[in-house]
């Protein structure tokens, strides 16, 4: 058994006692959400906090998928499961399905949740490329109910950081809802609950005419944070949708991301990777928006 | 000798039969385990026991300058702050391994790998033992170190093992097999030589339950009581004796239930011994229990081979002739688990399944600043590494002659009247008939069609491989007359004892880990004795209760003790017979014995039941002259040769052309280990192997970094397959009864992990071809798949 520093360890009983906590503690103390990620890494030490806020009974609070007529709104406590199971969202945004289907075990997406996941700010987390490739947005309450939101872009800073302050929490998200939208997500793993070698979203809107009005992709582990490219959703924009066209724009993924070699794969891999993957998914995020 | 093909059966209709014998039984210790009643050594509490925590080296290689505890002593609940020098002043830094080199217990001068025991802290919980090696201040003067191990004979090589009296460099020991100049004579006269360099990576045993050890001391008694994660109490105590010099009729080791082992649970690691130190420094029983990351980065690894593998033909795929050169890694002390004449353990087989002219092998093995050992991990003593040269050669010299690898196996396999067959290395092979196993695989495969449906995709640009094994293995180690363990022969005893109303205690030198040794015994003793396994208690993991014998390992316990038990039920049973020629009042010559019961010849209405026989054994009245009460013998088993399974393997694999991953569609695995006892055991055995195969050739390896820092301290790190990585394997099997042992039967615990490997890499080759490729190294992740796609493959290391 690997045991973890000593620690203080309190529960949360509303969002508002959670930031009074944090606030008045610092950045001694740390957010618990479902845990998979912190706590591994506080019992080898890596990671070591004087106190631990337990958010899990926030989940009644902050654990749910509310349809609006312009967005879908998921609060931070929502867990994998939730959002795997979900048909509605799965008919609203396929990719969240494709994506949870090939997170970790059943045992850690029954506890992990959709605001840990992003606050962990893992390069090579799946739903922060959802929620990149999605043009997510993050609602992050501070002390005193203050509300800011903030886009993807923004909200990761670096491997490991986000934009969430000591006496901040991450509570909402919200997706953008456009008509005749398609999405995918596909991932390469050395085995089926690893971390992706490389993994990619796309998300595709088609205007009447079957042309592209708009597209994203999200791309996960080829950088310091997950990566969204402009330069896609450019030279994607106004054209109909064919298979040069994925050639061009994973050719564009491969050279715009910026991967590392370890021990998943090399740089050159994960290159190739980009692109290939950018492909399969803008093809069949294209198949679903034409469905 | 006679192959017997039965039915090919996938019910488990019968599985809850109880067989008196041999035949499919739900093993008996099952339920105790499902419902976690199982009791392993974390499981061991007593009164007042203490905990122990390592302090290990973050460093590859570095000079101990000093280590200061004081902090650490003054921390609350802390008991004891060991070092090396307190364990030097007591003459137990260092300990013998299983190879005759020696170990550091707890480092003095310096570290030799990353993970290396330097310190231990004994407390009144394990939060406060682990907290406290934090507090402990080791001012360390840092090395360069050795991690290349093409490098480590370097004459600028750092010297690792400065410990060892005039030792001026790495080198651990060189060793040769077979004849070097028959063998060059006969690579000089072949049409075809095909050379291919191998490397089978280090790879971990990563059993689920850690190792770990409950000491606990009386000092009044002078006595040890030590539960301990071990394959082998036996040898275990011995070397207890040894090391710390402790009476050893005042030793009692107790392997309670153990969570899987692999290998990595024969070697003394220097946790045991610090836990016994702690126990007797403090006067309280103390518990040590290694972390998943311990367990990874400081214990027993397997393989290490860098291998180059040479074979020789005839043109039209005879062929004559496998020659290899090895460069073996031990890490920073040899710590192999291999009979001692065996310093390359079993590799000496890697002339494979084959009718050899010639073959020769050279090793040289070094010294690295990596964790120690060579151990095992189901590897029947180098075996697998044997096994995967052999299979991944015969392959390249298929591709170089454009024949199908199967066809050039069928033309080279030993034919059955060439039994026993001694191999150009020097291994008498007790019997084998290969072709019904190889076909049978190729039928359940249906190979033709396999063959027929890669044409149509290689031709629309799909990547579909087949991958064939034949393995045969040597295993159940071994004749005393050469083969031990520091001294100690490989014999096992065992004893039975019936006791008066036919109920049954065996008890065993030898230790499950998982195999099922508690079903399969009591079944070997019902076929002989005609108790129900049942009736039949196995008893066997503590020295106290069980008769001397070298534990489990190397697929060894149904050739050996397995062995033993069916010779003490027939020592039980002949004894039976005189009682029951009193009971009937006929003479011995005139009893049939009809499994549980003797008959007067030709009269089946008088006859004695077994159980009958042994109350008479227990109770009143006369028993026949000379013979004594009670029903019960002892024995010792020595193997007169070691038993040769076989098997053959298919795997048909899919590689995605644009990510380079790899799917395993279909295995085939036919084995033959003889005598088949329990075939729901077997089948359970051979699927884990299996599994291992498929994690050794697709996701494992432990690596380093140049600076020695071990990468896969974690099993994020560290992948083992799950069940999504394995196909719904498929199963068949021949016997072919081993001929000198008593009931034929040839162990089969390591055949797939051996027999696996080389199946699935070679059908992930094969898959590659239209990309030119010839070999690929394991671990055969996407990104090296996609490498060799480029035509760019390299050696993991």
């Amino acid at each position: 058994m690997q045991v973890p520093a000593p620690f203080e360890y309190e529960r949360a009983t509303s969002v508002d006692q959670a930031i009074g906590l944090l606030e008045r503690l610092g950045n001694s103390a740390r957010l618990v959400a479902g845990g998979h990620s912190l706590l591994p890494m506080m019992k080898l030490r890596l990671a070591n906090f004087e106190y631990l806020i337990d958010i899990n009974p926030l989940h009644a609070e902050l654990g749910y998928i509310r349809f609006e007529a312009d967005e879908v709104r998921i609060g931070a406590m929502t867990r994998h499961r939730e959002l795997l199971e979900s048909d509605e969202l799965a008919a609203a945004f396929p990719i969240f399905r494709d994506a949870e289907r090939v997170i970790a075990d059943p045992v850690v997406r029954n506890r992990g949740t959709l605001g840990g996941s992003l606050c962990q700010a893992d390069p090579s987390e799946d739903l922060s490329a959802v929620c990149t490739t999605l043009d997510a947005s993050c609602v992050i309450r501070g002390p005193g109910g203050a509300e800011r939101v903030v886009g993807m872009e923004e909200f990761h800073v670096g491997p490991y950081e986000t934009a969430v302050g000591d006496g901040e929490m991450l509570i909402e998200v919200r997706l953008p809802v456009r008509k005749q939208g398609g999405s995918a997500y596909e991932k390469v793993e050395r085995r089926a609950g690893d971390w992706a070698v490389v993994s990619a979203g796309a998300a595709v809107w088609l205007a009447p005419d079957g042309t592209i009005a708009d597209a994203r992709v999200g791309l996960a582990a080829v950088g310091p944070n997950t990566t969204g490219i402009p330069e896609i959703s450019a030279a994607l924009w106004g054209n109909t949708p064919a298979e040069e066209l994925y050639e061009q724009a994973g050719a564009i993924a491969a050279r715009s991301c910026d991967p590392a070699t370890d021990q998943r794969g090399s740089e050159d891999y994960k290159r190739h990777l980009a692109d290939e993957l950018t492909r399969r998914t803008l093809r069949k995020a294209v198949e679903r928006a034409r469905s | 000798m006679t192959t017997v093909q039965e039915p090919k059966t996938d019910t488990f209709d019968d599985n809850d039969q109880k067989p008196v014998g041999y035949g499919r039984m739900l093993r008996k210790e099952d339920p105790r385990l499902i419902r976690g009643r199982g009791r392993f050594t974390d499981d061991v509490q007593l009164p007042g026991m203490l905990h122990l925590a390592i302090l290990r080296s973050p460093f590859a290689h570095a000079k101990i300058v000093s280590v200061d505890t004081s902090a650490a002593e003054a921390a609350p609940g802390v008991k004891a702050v060991v070092t090396g020098e307190t364990l030097a002043g007591l003459g137990l830094a260092w300990m013998p391994t299983l190879s005759n080199d020696v170990q550091a217990v707890l480092a003095t001068d310096k570290v030799r790998f990353q993970g290396q025991e330097v310190a231990f802290v004994v407390a009144e919980d394990r939060y406060a033992a682990r907290d406290a090696l934090e507090l402990i201040d080791v001012e360390y003067d840092v090395l360069d170190p050795v991690i290349d191990v093409r490098q480590a004979l370097a004459p600028d090589a750092p010297l690792i093992r400065d410990d060892l009296e005039g030792k001026t460099n790495n080198h651990c020991f060189d060793w040769e097999t077979g004849d070097a100049d028959e063998t060059e004579a006969v690579f000089a006269r072949a049409d075809v030589v095909v050379q291919q360099d191998i490397v089978y990576p280090r790879v971990h045993p990563a059993p689920m339950e850690t190792c770990g050890a409950v000491a606990d001391f009386d000092a009044v008694e002078g006595r040890l009581k030590l539960w301990s994660t071990t394959q082998a109490p036996h040898a275990h105590r011995t070397l207890y004796a040894i090391v710390a010099g402790l009476p050893e009729h005042k030793i009692q080791v107790i392997a309670p239930d153990i969570g899987g082992g692999f290998g990595n649970k024969v070697p003394i690691y220097p946790g045991y011994v610090c836990a016994i130190v702690g126990s007797i420094v403090t006067g309280k029983p103390v518990k040590w229990m290694e972390d998943r990351s311990e367990n990874l980065i400081s214990t027993g690894f397997a393989r290490d081979y860098i291998m180059r593998g040479e074979i020789a033909a005839t043109r039209d795929g005879k062929i004559l002739a496998i020659r290899t050169n090895v460069l073996a890694d031990h890490g920073a002390f040899n710590g192999t688990a291999a009979p001692v004449k065996y310093p390359a353990g079993f590799f000496g087989v890697f002339t494979g399944s084959y009718d050899l002219e010639a073959a020769y092998c050279k090793m040289t093995a070094v010294y690295t600043n990596k964790a120690p050992g060579g151990v095992a991990y189901a590897c029947s003593f180098r075996i697998t590494e044997a096994v995967y040269l052999v299979e991944r050669i015969v392959d390249c010299l298929a591709a170089e002659l454009e024949m199908d690898p199967a066809e050039l196996r069928l033309k080279n396999f030993i034919q059955p009247d060439q039994f026993p067959y001694t191999t150009k290395t020097g291994w008498v092979y007790d019997s084998g008939n290969y072709e019904p196993t190889m076909r049978q695989a190729m039928d359940i495969a249906g190979y033709a069609e396999l063959r027929r449906e890669q044409a149509e995709k290689r031709a629309r640009g799909e990547l579909m491989g087949i991958g064939i094994s034949f393995f045969t293995e040597a295993v159940g180690a071994g004749p005393r007359k050469n083969m031990d363990i520091l001294g100690l022969g490989m014999a096992d005893g065992c004893e039975l004892r019936v006791h008066p109303t036919g109920k049954a205690v065996v008890r065993l030198s030898v230790k499950t880990q998982g195999q099922g040794h508690e079903t399969t015994f009591a079944q070997i003793v019902a076929e002989e004795i005609g108790i129900p396994p049942a009736d039949i208690e196995v008893v066997h993991g503590d020295t106290d209760q069980t008769p001397f014998g070298l534990g489990t390992y190397g697929s060894r316990s149904t050739p050996v003790s397995g062995a033993a038990a069916a010779l003490v039920a027939r020592k039980v049973r002949d004894k039976a017979q005189l009682i029951a020629s009193a009971m009937l009042e006929v003479t011995v010559a005139d009893l049939d014995w009809v499994k549980g019961s003797f008959q007067v010849k030709g009269d089946p209405s008088k006859s004695v039941t077994i159980q009958q026989i042994a109350m008479r054994a227990h109770g009143a009245g006369d028993l026949p002259d000379g013979v004594e009460g009670g029903l019960e013998a002892q024995i010792c088993y020595n193997p007169s040769n070691l038993t040769y399974p076989h098997g053959a393997y298919i795997c048909v694999v899919d590689v995605d052309p644009g990510t380079a991953q790899v799917k395993v569609r279909r295995f085939i695995a036919v084995d033959d280990c003889g005598t088949r006892i329990n075939p729901m055991i077997i089948e359970g055995q051979v699927h884990g192997g299996l599994t291992d195969g498929v994690g050794m050739a697709l996701m494992e390896m432990i690596s380093f970094d140049e600076d020695g820092n071990c990468l896969g301290a974690s099993l994020m790190d560290y992948l083992i397959p799950t069940s999504l990585e394995v196909p719904d394997w498929e199963t068949g099997y021949t016997v072919t009864p081993s001929p000198h042992h008593p009931i034929g039967a040839k162990g089969v615990g390591e055949s797939a992990t051996v027999g696996s490997p080389p199946a699935i890499v070679n059908a992930v080759v094969d898959a590659l071809q239209p990309f030119g490729v010839r070999h690929a190294d394991m671990p055969l992740t996407p990104s090296r798949v996609w490498d060799a796609m480029r035509g760019r493959a390299t050696p993991p290391i």
